[in-house]
């Protein structure tokens, strides 16, 4: 897809944000898509592990905001152990996450979970799960 | 010896069957655990945003309870709260600003800087007891049976906190082997289960445990073992809606702490089988390991 780039973006708040909020250096990366390769959860996701990376440091928080990836990802870091730059990006998904749970937009509400799952599922699930996809 | 014991609160309820026959074993073994008279939930995930502290109390709380009994080490049986407990004293023992923040924000507690080191049982088994002395108090060799261990993600990942090597892990085959059983390599046995993804999107769970369990049967296991509910609750019932989708055969899905207990000779009713998906008993049965008055297999699964 066409992307446009330009400084005011790649200089500007949502990378500020996202740098902030991940304490990672979004420039560590080649693009090499070791993350991607390794994925597990790759084939649930629309964007890539990798490209969400590129979008992220050219400020195109549009083309993020409405992503499944960020969402698919479970933190199991198996990109993390194996990024050639050390780069974490479990932290920038994690960061992606925070700035549209902090809007009060919440992924997943107590209430949308089936009363059979609830009761069914074990308790680290039950707080991981709340953790990650509500604010 | 007595070794501080963090149960966590799944063990409490879902996962009786991995804690009971760790708690049986370890005594069986002369290693005495000692619950904490007062522990909290571990947060269950660590947290990542870097400005997000507050989350890190909770973890750091116990910690300090540990310390506070004058402990030097925690033992932790469930592999999420290994991993939540163990990163939240990596962040207090190498982050001065944090750790000063936090023990600032936490008044009524002493001051803590990660003095106590978590332990997973494993490491315990492996380092404290060692292979050689735990195939020596074998009552019973799991002989004839075939399994794949399977590590999930919380035990191995980051890197920092690994129980052993990241990438080409051993202490659970190790582990198999000073029990007599068999253990299966397989190349999936580090790949996530798909974990608290089953709260926001259970319809893929099916496809992460195909993509486990499939290539396990396929080198031979007569069953997976774990060390984590989560994943045992996700290849669970991924397992039965593949069995249900004739997908794959289903096979029987053990924790590591129950085949311990068996090996050494203890009553199968700590091991509550009752509890488990796939199984495990017939498989037990027939291989000889089982008596058929063994514990009765309930139906469904997990209540």
């Amino acid at each position: 897809m066409p992307v446009t780039i330009s400084s005011a973006r790649t200089a500007g708040g949502f990378v500020k944000k996202i740098k902030e909020l991940s304490g990672e250096n979004l420039h560590l990366c080649y693009q090499c898509g070791t993350c991607s390769g390794g994925c597990p959860a790759a084939s649930h996701m629309d964007l890539s592990p990798r490209q969400i990376i590129h979008l992220a440091r050219l400020g195109l928080d549009e083309d993020i905001a409405d992503c499944r990836t960020v969402w698919v990802c479970a933190s199991c870091l198996a990109c993390t152990v194996a990024c050639p730059r050390g780069f974490d990006l479990s932290r920038l998904m994690e960061a992606i996450r925070q700035l549209s749970l902090r809007q009060r937009a919440d992924h997943v509400r107590p209430e949308d979970i089936p009363m059979k799952e609830r009761g069914e599922l074990p308790q680290i699930a039950m707080v991981s799960g709340l953790r990650k996809f509500s604010g | 010896m007595q070794l501080a014991y963090y149960p966590g609160c799944t063990l409490k309820t879902k996962a009786r069957n991995l804690e009971e026959p760790a708690v049986a074993s370890l005594e069986a073994l002369g290693l005495e655990l000692e619950e904490m008279d007062r522990w909290n939930c571990c947060g269950a995930v660590y947290s990542l945003a870097d400005d997000d502290l507050i989350h890190q109390v909770a973890p750091v709380r116990n910690l300090i309870r540990a310390k506070e009994r004058g402990k030097d080490r925690l033992v932790v049986l469930c592999s999420f709260c290994f991993n939540a407990l163990k990163r939240a004293n990596l962040l207090m023992s190498g982050d001065a600003a944090k750790r000063d923040t936090l023990n600032t924000f936490m008044d009524e507690e002493p001051d803590y800087s990660g003095e106590v080191r978590v332990l997973h049982l494993l490491e315990l088994l492996r380092d404290e007891i060692g292979w050689e002395a735990l195939k020596k108090k074998v009552k019973l060799p799991l002989r004839g049976l075939k399994l794949a261990p399977y590590y999930g993600c919380t035990l191995l990942r980051p890197r920092e906190v690994a129980i052993d090597d990241v990438e080409n892990p051993t202490i659970l085959q190790d582990f198999l082997a000073a029990l007599g059983a068999i253990p299966v390599d397989f190349p999936e046995s580090t790949r996530c289960c798909g974990s608290y993804q089953v709260v926001s999107d259970p319809g893929d769970i099916p496809g992460y445990a195909r993509d486990i369990l499939n290539p396990a049967v396929r080198r031979g296991a007569g069953g997976l073992v774990l060390t984590c509910p989560l994943c045992d609750y996700d290849l669970g019932k991924g397992q039965e809606e593949l069995v249900k989708n004739e997908e794959s055969g289903g096979v029987p899905l053990f924790y590591f702490t129950q085949l311990l207990a068996l090996a050494l000779g203890l009553d199968p009713a700590v091991c509550h089988f009752e509890l488990n998906y796939g199984d495990p008993e017939a498989l037990l049965r027939e291989k000889g390991l089982l008596s058929p008055e063994g514990t009765p297999q309930k139906t469904g699964g997990k209540a």
